[in-house]
């Protein structure tokens, strides 16, 4: 019986199992064929064993003695073992083990590979565990790579750079250059992973900020050349205004994706100190976005507009019609919670009556939240009268929640010994 | 990205991969208390949540949740949109994939996860497999 056959027999017998502890039972006895096969000398079926081993990992079970053959598989120059042995490595090794320092030896050597398959896999595990010492270790070997490999290792060398650096931010000087001239290529992939390197290196050091600042213009080019081509434009870029009107123009929301790229631009005008009139039309599209039948896509709009709203109120403001309609939604104590931000006075009346219509759960949320609303309003000039009116009315739906009897009492408390006069 | 998980509705993991180097102990913990809170979501609630400091987008497709962690600054509908391409991944290798081939071609599954994400960012999606 081939030993792939094994593994998935070995499966198929784990779920039969009917109790817990017959499932236990058949794997206690699988790892110790498993073991005392990691005790012989090379046979035919390591892979199959060690992929045994993983499963049984995943499903809870103790593999720690599996790790040392990791190690002897990973230095394997069988492809299909290198492949399991990293696999493992990145599943039972992390950089707490002592276990994970013996691989470094064998990135290295598979990192220089003739096939690119086997560079990948180097690649793949040192971006998931390396730890500083491998990657302080094997950092030139990935600066080599990025200047010099096919368009298929470049773009998994500069996401593993990535990681490199964010382990150990010094060597961001190292990856500096190779990440500039990593622009000028044609491939997407290569573009999209170099795009990232240099958001992460500037992340870390604001002189490689004031560098790559020069390269705007560069990177503002290749992102009109995208728009314009018709590719959907996956990569963010710190830019300046234009391409973005134009990304938010031309893109069709009708798909997730299409959403995806819209809500991007939306983040990075925010962060970015763009002008007022491309935060306005960052606010419409979020306020489009409320809208959209997709539940998620308005979740977002809501969290975001509530970071908004402090800033730009005004630009809200003009949604605030279909925020409120979003409360007749089931999930609305996200929706409260803005509404409760923005202006209320006018909407009292509408917040009472959702009040009394709301169920139950979310009784004690709208109550909190129409509260800290009157509050901040009683801080300024004419909240009192707002407060009068809607004392009454909360008292009567209160005392029909009792479990909101407590929080009340203790607001009305608090209330009081601010304003002794009511 | 922080980790992902594959898991069924009975909440077992089918598949789980850690980015961020953690004890098994506190995965095993980590695994546990998140399905049990996603398993808990009724079926119209939205595919976002904040879960102990950490942002979560997960996706039901079929009898699998797909379940991805993410940090503050991401983006979660495009993590949505990378969690709908591996699906698409997967189907276009196994063909119309279902839960039991995850199953029984694990390894696979992580194969094909590792060369569409390295260290928890999205590649371009590959043209060959190998």
């Amino acid at each position: 019986m081939s030993p792939t056959v094994r593994l998935q027999e070995m499966i198929r017998v784990i779920r039969s199992a009917r109790t817990q502890g017959e499932e236990r039972g058949v794997i206690q006895k699988e790892c110790a064929t498993i073991r005392a096969q990691f005790r012989q000398a090379d046979n035919g079926g390591r892979s199959h064993n060690l992929a045994k081993l993983l499963y049984v990992h995943m499903l809870g079970y103790p593999a720690h003695f599996g790790q040392m053959e990791c190690v002897r598989l990973i230095a394997s120059p069988r492809y299909n073992e290198k492949r399991v042995g990293y696999l493992g490595a990145m599943m039972l090794l992390d950089e707490n083990q002592d276990a994970s320092l013996l691989i470094t030896n064998s990135i290295k050597n598979d990192l220089s590979h003739s096939s690119p398959y086997v560079q990948s896999l180097a690649l793949c595990t040192l971006a998931c565990m390396g730890s500083s010492e491998m990657c302080r270790d094997l950092a030139p070997e990935i600066d080599r790579l990025l200047r010099n490999s096919s368009s298929y290792i470049k773009k998994k060398a500069t996401l593993c750079a990535v990681h490199m650096v964010r382990k150990v931010p010094e060597l961001g000087e190292l990856f500096t250059p190779a990440a500039r001239s990593l622009l000028a290529e044609k491939n997407h992939g290569v573009l999209h992973g170099a795009v990232i390197l240099i958001t992460e290196l500037c992340e870390r050091n604001t002189q490689t900020l004031v560098q790559f600042r020069e390269v705007v213009p560069e990177l503002v080019h290749i992102m009109r050349g995208l728009v314009t081509s018709g590719y959907s434009p996956e990569h963010t870029v710190a830019g300046i205004s234009d391409p973005f009107l134009q990304v938010a123009t031309n893109t069709d929301s009708s798909k997730t994706a299409g959403s995806a790229v819209l809500y991007e631009t939306v983040l990075t005008v925010m962060d970015i100190k763009s002008e007022s009139g491309l935060r306005v039309l960052a606010v419409n599209i979020l306020g489009r976005f409320l809208l959209n039948n997709d539940r998620n896509i308005r979740y977002i709009s809501m969290t975001s507009l509530q970071k908004i709203v402090i800033t730009d109120h005004n630009a809200v403001q003009r949604h605030r019609g279909t925020i409120v309609d979003c409360l007749k939604d089931q999930d609305a104590s996200l929706s409260l919670a803005l509404v409760s931000s923005i202006n209320i006075r006018s909407m009292m009346k509408e917040l009472l009556l959702f009040l009394s219509t709301c169920p139950p759960e979310l009784k004690s949320h709208a109550a909190s939240g129409i509260f800290n609303a009157a509050e901040s309003i009683a801080l300024c000039s004419a909240g009192g009268d707002v407060r009068d009116e809607t004392v009454p009315n909360l008292i009567q739906l209160i005392t029909s929640a009792s479990q909101l009897h407590c929080y009340t009492v203790h607001k009305l408390y608090r209330a009081l010994v601010g304003d002794i006069s009511q | 990205m922080q980790f992902m998980l594959l898991f069924s509705r009975q909440g077992k993991l089918r598949l789980q991969k850690w980015y961020v180097p953690l004890s098994d102990k506190e995965r095993k913990k980590i695994s546990r208390d998140l399905v049990q809170t996603i398993l808990a979501r009724k079926p119209k609630m939205c595919s976002f949540l904040e879960w102990r400091d950490l942002k979560i987008v997960y996706k039901r497709y079929a009898s699998l949740y797909f379940c991805c962690a993410v940090e503050d600054q991401d983006n979660e509908l495009i993590t949505l949109e990378i969690i709908h391409r591996y699906v698409e991944l997967l189907d276009k290798y196994f063909g119309s994939v279902c839960e039991l081939d995850i199953i029984f071609n694990f390894e696979k599954a992580y194969f094909i996860l590792d060369e569409f994400l390295l260290g928890g960012r999205p590649r371009r999606r590959p043209r060959r497999m190998c």
